[in-house]
């Protein structure tokens, strides 16, 4: 009795270290001990677990905690920053796997279904159902931002129908085995279902929808967990789950906002349709090159320079040599902020990680709203490698396929710098009219390089 | 599992989904990836299903299942809160004592 009590009371415990723990991410300043506390939390519930009557053999669990941790360490440690949104979509994938594979060892314990109620079916069901799609669904998000598949979108005639149909069949299956629990091939056929599923519904999104993808499929392994929760009996899992449902279910809110598409689109999975659409022409504009030396004169002595970073930024790996530009731009007496558009990275947040990594501080981390009205007040805006988040045709041009999608004011600001390497449009494929701008100067060339060149060039200056 | 068990668990399910949905909602985009591997690494509690399958003994396939499930759980709390702090480290307010950029100044 009084271990029982132990126990219950650890999960308790764990519970509200957890909401703690989350609760503290409301500031960079408490963070970092609150997440400790969350960590507390989860030694807590293991501790309290091993205690449990039922655990008769710890020869297996020390084992795969052994194997868990050797693997989970470099995963922790060693994963550079810029690879977080592969890294986390992989971890989407072990989630998953551990609550899917808990629910079928449940199930084939209890006598292949035979032992299994309707209500705790139904709790399985959706475990299983989850746990599955979600095991494969980041595992293809996982390769493609890796770049071991095309980041394109891979599609094929059919495809829509055939992901419609994997659906109704994993639904229809769970439907049956509530009914019905006693029937183990159709639950391994659900299994199959859901693993085809999540394939499905990955694989036509292309790599700058990641952002939702990844939200949308944390959200779904956070419902894994609280499944098993219900499966199992066990309120904890409950609770942490339904903190991680909720939480993806924010960010893919957040997300879809930011990118411009609905959320009824994001849940039905149908993103990333290529869209032809004929926005206003940039044919016989021309833009306005710059050198080096002339960009640098611009931004060595403004008062007020707003960086805008893209994901450009990232891919040559420049957040350094940006901070050193603004370092000496700094020195000059100049102020230098960075505006972070929700979208900026491959996942949210992504940017303001790369930036902090680089040594940024976060107080000059700028979101969207608080941003645009500065732009107006802006003597140079420096662009790098950013297109569509600043593309003036998402308020302009109806015929846009960007069109009402939030963006940066840039176009406001006395002077624009763009960084880039060619012209060639960016994720969307659509022209962007900011870069025939009169007030906008384009450096080409890539980030890393163009960046170096202004800081040799502003030193000088 | 009685449907009054199933129908305490989703008292349980919704109350916490509202904290969540409260707690979360105050989280600035600035730390949204540290969030979201904060919020895996939590959600890998369902490591404490997977110690009790791969430790009952009750039949090989559970304990095998239960043994990956565990590896599989433990390297998201293992990996999720080393990288959750490996980010949160970095945020700060001033610049570090980070090495001045190389060269002499202007």
């Amino acid at each position: 009795m009084t271990r029982d009590l132990f126990i219950q009371a650890s999960y308790l415990a764990s519970s509200v270290l957890f909401i703690l723990g989350l609760r503290s991410l409301t500031h960079p300043d408490s963070a970092r001990r609150g997440m400790h506390l969350a960590a507390l939390g989860m030694l807590l519930a293991v501790i309290g677990t091993l205690l449990h009557r039922e655990i008769i053999d710890y020869r297996w669990i020390l084992g795969g905690l052994a194997l868990g941790s050797l693997v989970g360490y470099p995963m922790g440690m060693w994963v550079p920053m810029t690879a977080m949104p592969q890294r986390i979509a992989i971890s989407h994938m072990f989630g998953a796997l551990a609550a899917t594979l808990v629910g079928v060892a449940e199930f084939v314990t209890l006598a292949n279904g035979a032992d299994v109620g309707h209500a705790q079916m139904a709790a399985l069901g959706f475990e299983v159902l989850f746990g599955s799609l979600t095991i494969t669904g980041s595992l293809i998000a996982f390769l493609k931002l890796q770049g071991i598949l095309p980041g394109l979108p891979l599609t094929f005639r059919g495809q829509n129908v055939m992901s419609v149909a994997l659906f109704a069949s994993g639904a229809g299956l769970l439907a049956w085995l509530v009914a019905n629990p006693a029937q183990p091939v159709a639950f391994h056929a659900m299994l199959f279902v859901g693993l085809g599923f999540g394939i499905s519904l990955v694989l036509p999104i292309g790599g700058a929808d990641m952002p939702v993808v990844i939200s949308l499929l944390n959200s779904y392994a956070g419902l894994a967990s609280a499944a098993t929760g219900f499966a199992i009996g066990n309120n904890v899992l409950v609770i942490a789950g339904a903190l991680d449902g909720a939480s993806g279910f924010i960010l893919s809110v957040v997300m879809s906002r930011a990118m411009n598409r609905s959320f009824g689109n994001v849940l039905f999975g149908a993103f990333g349709t290529p869209q032809t659409g004929s926005a206003a022409s940039t044919a016989g504009l021309t833009v306005h090159a710059v050198s080096p030396e002339d960009a640098a004169v611009q931004i060595a002595y403004a008062h007020k320079v707003i960086v805008v970073p893209g994901y450009g930024l990232a891919v040559s790996q420049a957040q350094h040599q940006l901070r050193e530009l603004a370092a000496l731009v700094e020195k000059n007496g100049g102020e230098v902020t960075y505006a972070i558009h929700p979208v900026a990275g491959r996942m949210p947040g992504h940017m303001n990680v790369l930036l902090a990594e680089a040594d940024v501080p976060y107080d000059r981390l700028r979101e969207m709203e608080d941003v645009n009205p500065q732009f107006e007040s802006a003597d140079v805006v420096l662009v790098i490698g950013a297109n569509d988040v600043v593309n003036p045709a998402a308020k302009h041009d109806p015929k846009s396929p960007i069109y009402g999608m939030p963006i940066l004011d840039v176009e406001q600001a006395k002077h624009v710098l763009v960084l880039k390497r060619s012209m060639n449009p960016g994720f969307a494929g659509i022209d962007n009219q900011l870069f025939y701008m009169p007030q906008t100067s384009i450096l080409f060339g890539d980030a890393k390089a163009s960046l170096q060149k202004l800081i040799t060039e502003v030193r000088q200056a | 599992m009685s449907s009054q068990a199933l129908t305490q668990s989703l008292y349980v399910f919704v109350l916490a989904g509202f904290v969540g949905f409260l707690v979360i909602t105050r989280v600035p985009s600035l730390l949204h990836t540290p969030l979201m591997s904060a919020t895996n690494a939590i959600s890998a509690i369902s490591l404490v299903g997977s110690l009790v399958a791969a430790g009952s003994g009750r039949n090989p396939t559970a304990t095998l299942l239960g043994f990956v499930a565990v590896a599989s759980a433990t390297v998201n709390v293992v990996g999720g809160f080393l990288i959750t702090d490996r980010m949160l480290k970095m945020f700060r307010k001033k610049p570090s004592e980070m090495p001045a950029p190389k060269g002499p100044g202007k």
